[in-house]
């Protein structure tokens, strides 16, 4: 976040060099009537004046703004905590929730996301042991820790993966070491979303870099022909669409008899789409491969399978990790989207929470819980991939 | 010419010499097409397969394969049709039609308000104005980082907490706001606005003459001539004439509240604007980054060259600044305008009938699922291409011609 924020420090100040935002007609001052830093001048009240009031038209419009922002700060503020129902009493038949109906519309009722934040969290996974998709989660993050650190980017971090991603799988289904087994279809909440876009990008990242090679083959027209249309087809329809494929039609593709479970269904179907975006990533790393890498490679008379592993890979992927970051963002939000199928993940957990009849009426608390959630893992994910742009282009520039 | 050869390096390239393909795993050719063809007989294989599979699970389940049921009669309720629809007599083709016709009302609205509100939230995050900038970028970030899903669900439902007609908002006159959506008046279309149109039609092509008239005049002379008030004229005056001249018929359709529900105007209807507006938020906030990054990618030396010519601001950015822009703007824009168009089928989730809504229900109702997925992928391939020819021949047109 440090680091962002220089970052807009420094493109703030050379946006102030540049005649852009004047053209772009906001603030549009006359350069020469730029604020000048005076050495008598307190720096706050410069900085105000060169950034805040610069001209009429700019105080106007700072003015109107911050009134707008306080405004509607306080607005919240009053909603959100002041006039805020926190917690309603408990009775035999369910939380009494009078004192958020007495609110409605002045103050928020968090004391609904009090009362189910174990459902949205972990859906309709048997109460009692809704420790382990909680450790789950937690094994999530910690592996996406891991993944991240630079001194972790070795040839093992591949079997801690698949270590985690068994204990996962252990954690979740049970029946072995004592723990109670637990169908797939009593699964939801965060688990399910973290699990469809881990297990996605997991899986199809090794297609998806078969896919790229294939597309960039020069030897084998009727290879590159065959990824160029598996690509481009993903591409070309919405994921609800495969979504849609996976199930209704998946089972009438399978023999009679075979129904796999709705989710392993839509995890394919996750991997499918997920394999033609990153495949297209990974194509894009190949491209910005020196030629005379291929050419060395040649060569020294590599054949083509060692020169792919040996001199591409390890150099096109690392170059393509900030833009598989954005590309795994895409997913975490699109996975959202099996709602419309009926799997139980965050999103699906949430606003089946609120159809208890007691809290139906507070979806905007509802969404804004969930909000938070996406927003946390977004941000820190997008913030470093951001932070490892920079540092690669100034890596590439040197 | 002959015996002109003396630099070796004009010189033809002497090509290798055609070998004979040899049934040996030594030769590269022989290697790369067996290679082909297991790789090709997989998949032949893997869709056999699968084609065998589904031929006898539909035999099992006898649902006739083939496109005859869109000549049924639908039986879908359709809220909102741009064309006339009836249940009880339209078929299953003509609910799909509207479907498609609803995508791409959603799709052209929403392509045309992104792009307005993502440049000029990505000019503002370039702002001199610290709190302009901080905003922009603030909506920016967590705009993105949200489901679009999620950001549709709650547009929804706050459109759905409006207040019932009789208590609607009125911001203004013949507009009303509540949970019925959005009422607005009509002008009420008579055969004079055709007219209109047309004299409209040819403004614009009297104008487009016009202007190219006045570069060949600057070409030769140095001097350009005005173009906006024969632009005016040709586009405004011109279709006013022909409607006044005409009896200039102007009869507003207000809407007016009549029991629990308005009558006359036009409706905007709760699904569509939350669509349209979710769509429009998430979009633009991906189209402000572009538009930074293509401003940002002019260098500022361009800048100064050009007011050391002595143009003034808005010329620099219209003829100098934005033509460059563009270049970097449009391949990646085409990608935006080409996901919005992908998300609208998110409209099934909050009960606009567009066509992945109504071809799911047909698949419901026919259990024709091939056929039904088979219509919106084509529709959406179709979609999606026509958007990228479109793009590419525009990006095309403004690429820089190098020597």
């Amino acid at each position: 976040m440090s680091e962002g924020s220089v970052r807009t420090t420094a493109q703030l100040a050379e946006a102030a060099r540049d005649p852009v935002p004047a053209i772009a007609g906001i603030a549009a001052a006359p350069v020469t009537e730029r604020a000048r830093p005076n050495a008598a001048a307190f720096a706050p009240v410069a900085w105000a004046r060169a950034n805040l009031f610069s001209g009429w038209i700019s105080t106007a419009v700072t003015l109107a703004l911050i009134y707008l922002i306080a405004r509607w700060a306080i607005g919240f503020f009053d909603w959100g905590i002041l006039h805020a129902v926190w917690t309603v009493p408990e009775t035999a038949t369910g939380p009494d929730a009078s004192a958020c109906r007495d609110a409605k519309g002045v103050g928020a009722c968090w004391a609904m996301i009090g009362d189910k934040y174990r459902f949205i969290l972990f859906g309709r996974y048997t109460y009692d042991e809704q420790w382990r998709p909680a450790i789950v989660v937690a094994l999530f993050i910690g592996l996406y820790a891991i993944s991240a650190m630079r001194r972790f980017w070795r040839k093992e971090l591949l079997l801690i993966w698949i270590a985690t991603l068994t204990a996962i799988g252990v954690l979740m289904w049970g029946g072995v070491l004592g723990l109670t087994y637990v169908p797939q279809d009593s699964w939801g909440g965060l688990p399910i979303t973290l699990i469809l876009s881990t297990f996605g990008l997991a899986l199809a990242f090794p297609l998806a870099v078969l896919v790229a090679l294939g597309r960039r083959s020069t030897q084998l027209p009727a290879v590159k022909a065959l990824c160029v249309l598996y690509v481009e087809l993903i591409r070309g329809v919405p994921l609800i669409t495969l979504l849609f494929m996976a199930s209704v039609m998946f089972p009438l593709f399978m023999p009679a008899g075979f129904n796999p479970d709705k989710l392993l269904r839509a995890q394919v179907a996750v991997i499918l789409f997920a394999g033609a975006y990153l495949a297209e990533v990974v194509r894009g790393g190949l491209q910005s491969l020196p030629r005379g890498q291929y050419e060395a490679a040649d060569a020294l008379g590599l054949s083509y399978w060692k020169k792919t592993s040996l001199i591409v890979l390890p150099q096109a992927l690392r170059l393509v990790i900030p833009p598989l970051v954005n590309t795994f963002i895409g997913f975490f939000k699109d996975t959202s989207l099996v709602l419309i199928i009926g799997i139980f993940d965050l999103l699906t957990a949430g606003k089946v929470a609120i159809t208890d009849p007691v809290w139906q009426s507070y979806s905007t608390e509802l969404y804004l819980v969930l909000a938070a959630i996406y927003f946390a893992f977004c941000f820190v994910m997008s913030r470093y991939s951001h932070g490892l742009e920079q540092e690669f282009s100034r890596t590439v520039r040197r | 010419m002959s015996g002109a050869v003396i630099d070796p390096r004009q010189a033809p390239i002497r090509a290798a010499p055609k070998k004979a393909l040899s049934l040996s795993w030594s030769d590269p050719r022989f290697r790369n097409i067996v290679w082909q063809v297991v790789v090709l007989g997989t998949v032949a294989l893997i869709v056999w397969y699968l084609v065998q599979n589904t031929t006898r699970n539909l035999a099992a389940r006898r649902i006739a394969t083939g496109f005859a049921f869109l000549g049924r009669t639908a039986g879908i309720p359709i809220g909102e049709a741009l064309i006339d629809y009836d249940p009880s007599i339209s078929t299953y083709g003509r609910a799909l039609l509207i479907g498609l016709l609803n995508t791409l009302k959603v799709a052209v609205v929403g392509v045309v308000l992104a792009t307005i509100l993502g440049t000029l939230l990505g000019i503002a995050r370039l702002s001199k104005n610290w709190l302009i900038a901080r905003l922009s970028a603030i909506y920016v970030e967590v705009i993105r980082d949200l489901p679009v899903l999620l950001q549709l669900l709650f547009w929804y439902t706050a459109l759905q907490g409006l207040p019932t007609p009789k208590n609607s908002f009125h911001p203004l006159p013949g507009v009303f706001l509540s949970n019925r959506g959005i009422k607005i008046p009509v002008v009420e279309w008579e055969t004079p606005f055709w007219w209109a149109l047309a004299a409209f039609v040819v403004g614009v092509i009297g104008t487009v003459a016009w202007s190219r008239s006045a570069t060949r005049q600057q070409e030769a002379t140095g001097v350009r001539p005005k173009v906006w008030p024969v632009a005016l004229g040709f586009l405004v005056g011109f279709p006013v004439l022909i409607w006044g001249a005409l009896g200039a018929p102007f009869a507003v359709e207000m809407p007016v509240l009549r029991g629990f529900n308005f009558t006359g105007g036009a409706t905007v209807s709760p699904e569509y604007s939350a669509l349209t507006l979710g769509l429009v938020i998430y979009t633009s906030s991906y189209i402000a980054e572009i538009v930074r990054s293509g401003i940002l990618a002019v260098p500022t030396g361009q800048w100064e060259a050009a007011g050391a010519l002595g143009m003034r601001s808005g010329t620099v950015l219209r003829k100098i600044v934005l033509p460059q822009a563009l270049r970097v703007i449009i391949p990646p824009m085409t990608s935006q305008y080409l996901n919005l168009t992908k998300n609208s089928s998110l409209a099934v989730a909050i009960g606009y009938q567009d066509i992945v809504s109504i071809a799911s229900t047909t698949l419901n109702q026919t259990g024709q699922a091939i056929e039904g997925i088979a219509a919106i992928m084509l529709v959406y391939l179709i979609i999606s291409l026509s958007i990228s020819l479109l793009m590419n021949w525009y990006n095309a047109r403004i690429a820089l011609v190098e020597r």
